[in-house]
């Protein structure tokens, strides 16, 4: 067990930089999760932890050693692909115990931390079938297997899950979470999947474009996003960015005016984006006026896809049971002042005067 | 009749429409004479050209069978096909492993390798017999006097042969080898990287296992190629020197028996050997090999 820490680290390929001046440290047994959309560096950061990409730049470090310079198999870490990347002419049982074997694991031990690492993850009884033979959510337990069985100082995931159906997914991904919160082994977890960020990370570090924007545990990062694209990128819908105008204590919504809550109400006057869940918005009377664009039902709740003046869209989440507005009717968008959230009209950045 | 059946009917005959062209081709170029085939190997030659041949039966396939001739042929065949296959097939390989790498240039040496694929066997043989010519040639510039000449050397002829054989087989193995690693799961390599296997566990527990449809494909290919070779025979051992038996690999037997010998009866008996030999030797790579090959199935 160990901890990662990541140090000024950039990665290049050529003229392209995936990965920009990071520097995050993962905990000691911390289920840490890289999150962010394709080809935001997050599956570079991971291969470099791995030793398959090599560091451009910084120091990458594990259990305290700088790891920049030291090959893939030295340095103890198990890895487990999204394609589950089993070798496909050994058994499962020769698939899990591949990695005692390249140690020189005597033949007993390794027959004996095989199984265990087998029955672990329910696989004891298909330990003589080949991986052609296994459906996708047993391939991923045979390469999970196959990660846990050399007890190594960390685990690496790479959208371990995206090949699994839905439902399977959720069942896997809370047996992963079960099985990191035995082995307590360090876990960088990389996901374009929201939900399974929030579920499973203890702290979900959020990528762009190589940059890291936030590091914080799930709660935090969606009460407190830093910065305009975490808060639109987390939530489902994301926050409601729009433009507006603070003057004095007061917030200037498309014409309308609301009060600024306490913590907000030291904020310069000028232009600023207001941020708003769905669910903080509500359709009633005296407030951003609108028109609905778009319906979406999902059943539990509804999604009112709502047009400013200004053809901002504002999305308000209706719990089970609300009236349904026509597409084209005027509406009024009623703003719960104490969720708001504010973010400088220059660079997206969190503005909050007191904590 | 129903519906369904009616339709089914007049979905056979346009498939039957479709397939007619290639049919008689086929059948006029390569199942009429497969038949009658074996319809000569059981008239004997006349002893002078002009009266009919003789209906002999099966006495004649006896005969061939049990001829010194043929058993020196079939000899010189597997010696020959030996030297080959499994040479050109791990030639292939090592220099489709050496050109695997992202180097810059690297498309220069690709190009080198593969481009004996495209060398016609007369060039291939011409240069090469040159090379061989105990006057001229490289081994006099060696410095080695081999007088009359290897390609006249009951020990060396076929070696030397072979060896033309293998450089232009090397181009073909060369592309299916790279071929086979350029479609290696990446994922699973850098997997077995990640569990500790070094270069050498990589290349026989790893890469070897996974490229085992492209080795067997090289090796049914092969096999093949070395029984149907006859270019770099012809033309370095040639008509000419036709008493020069040791390089009478089947195929050319076959050839020798035919325009040499005039003897359609012989030739037909050849032909039906070679075709059995390769049939056998198909199936049994495909019953003992195929089993030990692993397609990957996902």
């Amino acid at each position: 067990m160990a901890q990662v820490t990541f140090d000024r680290v950039f990665k290049r390929f050529g003229d392209t930089t995936a990965v920009a001046d990071l520097s995050l440290d993962v905990a000691d047994g911390e289920l840490l999760v890289l999150l962010g959309p394709s080809g935001c560096g997050k599956t570079t950061a991971l291969r470099m932890v791995a030793g398959l990409e090599e560091v451009s730049d910084g120091s990458l470090s594990i259990g305290g050693t700088i790891v920049n310079d030291i090959a893939p198999k030295d340095r103890d870490v198990a890895m487990v692909f999204q394609s589950y990347a089993l070798y496909p002419h050994m058994t499962v049982a020769k698939n899990i115990e591949f990695p005692l074997r390249q140690q020189r694991v005597p033949a007993a031990e390794r027959a004996e931390r095989s199984l265990a690492a087998a029955t672990t993850l329910g696989l004891e009884g298909l330990l003589d079938r080949k991986p052609g033979q296994l459906s996708g959510g047993q391939r991923q337990r045979v390469a999970l297997a196959r990660a846990i069985v050399r007890d190594p100082k960390v685990f690496l995931m790479d959208e371990p899950l995206s090949n699994l159906d839905a439902s399977l997914r959720v069942q896997t991904r809370a047996d992963i979470v079960a099985l990191q919160r035995r082995l307590t082994t360090t876990t960088l977890y990389v996901t374009h999947d929201q939900v399974e960020a929030m579920t499973m990370g203890h702290r979900i570090a959020i990528l762009r474009d190589g940059e890291l924007q936030q590091v914080a545990a799930p709660q935090d990062l969606y009460e407190r996003p830093a910065n305009t694209f975490v808060a639109s990128f987390l939530g489902s819908p994301g926050m409601n960015l729009v433009d507006a105008a603070v003057a004095g204590s007061t917030l200037s919504i498309s014409g309308t005016e609301v009060p600024l809550p306490a913590h907000l109400a030291a904020t310069p006057d000028g232009p600023v984006v207001a941020g708003i869940r769905p669910e903080s918005a509500s359709l009633g009377s005296g407030g951003v006026a609108a028109v609905v664009a778009l319906v979406e039902q999902l059943g539990a709740e509804t999604h009112v896809i709502c047009s400013l003046p200004d053809d901002t869209k504002v999305v308000v989440r209706q719990g089970h049971g609300a009236v349904r507005p026509d597409i084209g009717e005027a509406v009024s968008i009623e703003l719960d002042p104490t969720a708001i959230h504010l973010f400088s009209a220059d660079d997206g950045a969190r503005l909050e005067t007191s904590p | 009749m129903s519906v369904a059946s009616v339709r089914k009917r007049k979905e056979a005959g346009l498939a039957y429409l479709l397939l007619l062209p290639a049919l008689v081709i086929f059948g006029v170029f390569t199942f009429y004479p497969f038949l009658k085939n074996f319809k000569l190997a059981l008239y004997q030659n006349p002893p002078y050209p002009g009266l009919p041949a003789k209906y002999v039966g099966l006495s004649q396939v006896t005969s061939v069978l049990g001829s010194s001739a043929f058993h020196q042929s079939l000899i010189s065949t597997f010696l020959f096909v030996i030297m080959v296959v499994p040479t050109g097939l791990i030639g292939g390989l090592l220099l489709a492993l050496a050109a695997h790498k992202e180097i810059k240039g690297m498309a220069v040496f690709r190009t080198i390798f593969s481009s004996t694929v495209v060398s016609s066997v007369a060039v291939a043989a011409v240069v090469f017999g040159t090379l061989m010519n105990p006057i001229v040639g490289l081994l006099p510039w060696l410095g080695l006097n081999v007088h009359p000449s290897i390609l006249q050397s009951p020990t060396w002829a076929l070696p030397a042969v072979a060896m033309i054989a293998i450089w232009q087989f090397l181009g073909l193995s060369f592309i299916i080898m790279t071929a086979g690693l350029q479609s290696l799961p990446e994922e699973v390599l850098e997997a077995a990287r990640l569990d500790g296997a070094g270069t050498w566990t990589m290349f026989w527990r790893v890469t070897v296992p996974l490229l085992s449809p492209t080795l067997f494909f090289g090796l049914v290919i092969g096999t093949i190629y070395a029984f149907q070779s006859f270019g770099q025979i012809d033309i370095l051992i040639g008509p000419a020197n036709s008493a020069f038996t040791h390089t009478n690999v089947l195929l050319y037997y076959v050839y020798q028996a035919l325009s040499i010998q005039n003897d359609p009866g012989l030739a037909a008996v050849l032909s039906i050997v070679l075709f059995a030999i390769l049939l056998v030797v198909t199936l049994l790579q495909m019953r003992f090999l195929e089993k030990r090959v692993h397609y990957a199935s996902n």
